[in-house]
């Protein structure tokens, strides 16, 4: 049996190690790699579709697709007046609009009422504000709750989406990429 | 002050591991050394300190001790005594203690309990075992010492993740552990048998019991965390190859393997090389799988202290343990005799060709782990899923099992398939009567269908070995392994059943509005608030009934804890002989403006036979404990004999 026991077996013995040296490096790249958890949304790049949403609250335009053509980035805006961190965001939006980012809502299923109350309550940093109480517009741009916001270029091109309420420390990130989108 | 013993404690462990880590190194020299006669009593203090410093971190959470980081970032006083202890390993520091104690009280278990083994293989093992704690030990006292104050210290804890808040979780990972760690003895062994070149029946014999206990723990485990995701999570899925549980089901597979080649080597010489290399590879795993859920590396429902740091830590931990002990493997596995032969159709053949099985499904697991690390080195991001998992893992699964049928049957060394043939005619009957019961009920071509003929003929098979012996003289071990096998098979016949026939309903229901799912018709009768003592909850009562049949009540709840504030349903199941019904009370359905419609979403399935998953997984555990139990009771009558003999040795008949 010691003849069949050859080098072939001999060889055999380190693969073990071998598979395990390769483990290693893998991970060790792994772990070299910085970690981004972050899945890019698919809206980026895409032309927002064609709407036309009537004014959500008096006294203020309601909202179309081809506002958004010309001028300079905007910030679209999902939101509701019955969604709790919406409330929470308001004051963020504020600070953007005062900082003279020019912020669009949709308002998604609304009463005219309590959108009233909520703005008079949280403060109104929008220059429009579409009504859109069936929630096509928010599917078609691939929006699956509130509050979510849209940076859109002077194109009308969704250059990033953001999911869930923006908070204060991430204002700097939302004027970088309306900057981005600007270029 | 308790904080400062326990530390004292860890710190002269970690010490004692290093003096018996130089103990068991010097005494492997030619001449031996004189310090070799402290090594057994080295182990055993070492593991008694660890389990002190243990001991001191379980009072500081019972005390609830908020000037201790850990407590405060884990625990709260009002939660109730049974997960503030729960709570000492339900967190990163805490849950490498336990591994160290672990670790250390099994080297003083191995240290007094073993005594076949020559001195020097014994030494050896010791010496390994030291080794493999001293690096966890460095881990814990200086990247994670749970006994780190924190000034000021707050007023409350932060809590514990409500999920973690169940009964499950006082005993699932400390079972784990126990399984984990338990196979560092094995992996101690397969290192001290290769130095000391002494790979035989009696390093088999002496490492069977460890793994044996070390498996039992580790499907205990499996079985309980499978039960625990199963009603906690409220997803009604019983696994989902979530990384985590990969990370237990690799061990799992080498143990198993691990314990059917020992038992070979320890009845027959054979698999030498084999044995000791798994006898690596089930530690190794164990340690691969504690890496990639603690480093974060890869994304995981159970990613809890997810640190970087840590990660690079422990991965230089395990590239050293089993990078040394599989260069010792390759150096030394060469000059291992080769075992005694055998025939391919022989008992030895089956298990042979099941341990290649095994290693494969660990293979394909282990591969559907990393792939996605491999694929985002390239630039590409995926997450690997049961499509990958349970069709390439059913291809070596199937096979093993139809072996599995006949392996057992089978004479050890050499034998004939049409000696067994008759007895097989049960099995196939049942596997026929099994497939054609399924097809009747339209159960479509696929792997359920496959499960529900296999389980029956497996079922049958399983029992086979017992023919014809006298039952109460049939060994303890037999018993075992008869009762493991239909373990698998009662197993296999609830996952089967679980794809095959369960059923889903989901509504929004007012209260005194009913809903159908399978037989049963479930009533919503009242929706109220209930408090706990940590908690909040809205309470459904569920009435349910088959038929005519009495109706039976279950209160599903949506809790709601303060500390930290988090919502989670909790399941209500009731469990009948031939199946559960499992139900989860979700949000009240609100209108377009947002308003409370009185509407409740209810989620209802009926799961047919679906506790056959978890009951199996038992009977494969009593299974691993009555082959222990058998084990062990040879091994003390043996002993006794022996002594029996070295007195009459030392006393002829003359001198009395």
């Amino acid at each position: 049996m010691a003849a069949t026991q050859g080098k072939g077996v001999r060889w055999a013995l380190w693969l073990p190690l071998g598979l395990f040296a390769a483990f290693v490096a893998l991970v060790v790249v792994g772990l070299l790699t910085p970690k981004n958890t972050d899945i890019p949304s698919r809206q980026i790049g895409q032309a927002l579709p064609a709407f036309t949403l009537p004014p959500a609250a008096d006294g203020q335009p309601g909202l179309a697709a081809g506002d958004f053509q010309g001028g300079h980035p905007r910030l679209l805006n999902i939101f509701a007046s019955w969604c709790v961190p919406c409330r929470v965001e308001a004051p963020v939006l504020a600070d953007l609009a005062r900082a003279g980012v020019e912020v669009d809502g949709i308002a998604i299923r609304d009463h005219k009422a309590d959108l009233a109350a909520f703005l008079a309550a949280n403060g109104n940093p929008y220059a429009r504000i579409g009504a859109d109480d069936i929630s096509a517009v928010q599917l078609a741009i691939g929006s699956s709750g509130v509050p979510e916001s849209f940076v859109v270029d002077a194109h009308g091109v969704i250059r990033y989406q953001h999911i869930g309420d923006i908070r204060p420390e991430q204002v700097p990130m939302i004027l970088q990429k309306l900057k981005e989108a600007g270029q | 002050m308790m904080a400062e013993l326990g530390l004292c404690a860890l710190w002269l462990a970690a010490a004692l591991a290093g003096l018996q880590l130089l103990a068991g190194g010097l005494s492997l020299g030619a001449k031996g050394s004189d310090l070799a006669g402290i090594i057994r009593p080295v182990a055993i203090v070492q593991g008694l300190l660890a389990l002190a410093a243990f001991g001191a971190l379980v009072l500081l959470f019972v005390n609830t001790d908020l000037s201790v980081k850990l407590v405060a970032d884990n625990s709260h006083s009002a939660k109730p005594l049974i997960y503030k202890i729960a709570g000492t390993w339900g967190n990163h520091e805490g849950s490498m203690l336990l591994w160290v104690t672990v670790m250390g009280l099994a080297g003083a278990c191995v240290a007094v309990l073993e005594h076949r083994l020559p001195q020097r293989t014994l030494n050896a093992t010791l010496a390994a075992q030291a080794f493999i704690s001293l690096g966890f030990y460095a881990f814990l006292l200086f990247a994670s010492n749970p006994f780190a104050r924190l000034v000021p210290a707050p007023e409350e804890g932060n809590g514990l993740n409500p999920l973690l808040q169940d009964p499950g979780l006082a005993f699932h990972p400390p079972t784990l552990y126990l399984g984990y760690v338990g196979l560092s003895v094995a992996f101690s062994f397969a290192v001290g048998a290769l130095v000391t070149r002494e790979v035989g029946p009696a390093f088999a014999r002496a490492m069977r019991p460890w793994v044996l206990g070390a498996w039992i723990f580790l499907t205990l485990g499996i079985t309980a965390g499978s039960y625990w995701a199963y009603y906690v999570l409220g997803w009604g899925g019983w696994w989902f190859w979530d990384p985590v549980e990969n990370a237990s089901l690799m061990p799992w597979l080498a143990a198993t393997a691990l314990l059917h080649s020992a038992s070979v080597l320890a009845a027959r010489d054979a698999l030498r090389t084999w044995t000791v290399m798994l006898g690596v590879v089930a530690f190794s795993m164990s340690m691969i799988g504690t890496f990639l859920v603690r480093s974060g590396i890869l994304t995981s429902v159970h990613a809890f202290a997810v640190d970087p740091t840590r990660g690079a830590f422990i991965l230089a931990l395990l590239a050293v343990n089993i990078g040394a002990a599989l260069a010792i493997f390759a150096l030394r596995a060469g000059s291992v005799a080769e075992g005694e032969r055998f025939a391919v159709t022989s008992r030895e053949g089956a298990l042979v060709f099941n341990n290649v099985m095994l290693t494969s499904i660990l293979g394909i697991v282990l591969l559907g782990t990393l792939y996605p690390l491999v694929t985002e080195a390239l630039g590409e991001k995926v997450s690997v899923g049961p499509p990958y998992f349970t069709p390439t893992s059913a291809i070596f699964a199937l096979p093993m099992l139809l072996v599995l049928v006949v392996g057992p049957l089978l004479r050890w060394r050499r034998d004939r398939l049409a000696r067994v043939r008759g007895l097989l005619a049960l099995p196939a009957l049942a596997s026929a009567a099994g497939l054609v019961a399924a097809l009747v009920l339209g159960v479509p071509a696929g792997l359920p269908l496959v499960g529900l003929a296999l389980a029956p003929g497996l079922a049958v098979a399983s029992l086979l070995p017992l023919k014809g012996r006298n039952l109460a003289h049939a060994p303890l071990p037999l018993w075992g392994m008869v009762a493991a096998h239909l373990g698998i098979a009662i197993s296999l016949f609830g996952m089967a059943c679980d794809s095959a026939f369960s059923q889903e309903t989901l509504i929004a229901a007012r209260e005194g509005e009913s809903a159908r799912v399978g037989p049963w018709t479930v009533r919503l009768a009242t929706v109220g608030p209930i408090a706990g003592p940590n908690w909040t909850a809205l309470e459904a009562r569920l009435e349910a009934h088959r038929a005519d049949g009495p109706v039976h009540t279950l209160t599903p709840q949506s809790r709601s804890f303060w500390a930290p504030a988090q919502t989670t349903p909790v399941s209500a199941l009731l469990t009948r002989a031939d199946g559960q019904l499992y139900t989860v009370l979700g949000d009240e359905v609100r209108d377009d403006k947002g308003a409370p419609t009185g509407r409740w979403q209810l989620r209802l399935w009926w799961k047919p036979f679906v506790p056959a998953i978890w009951l199996g997984g038992l009977l494969v555990a009593l299974g691993g404990v009555l082959a222990l139990l058998g084990r062990v009771a040879a091994d003390i009558r043996r002993r006794r004999v022996e002594e029996k003999i070295a007195f009459r040795r030392n006393h002829p008949k003359g001198e009395q």
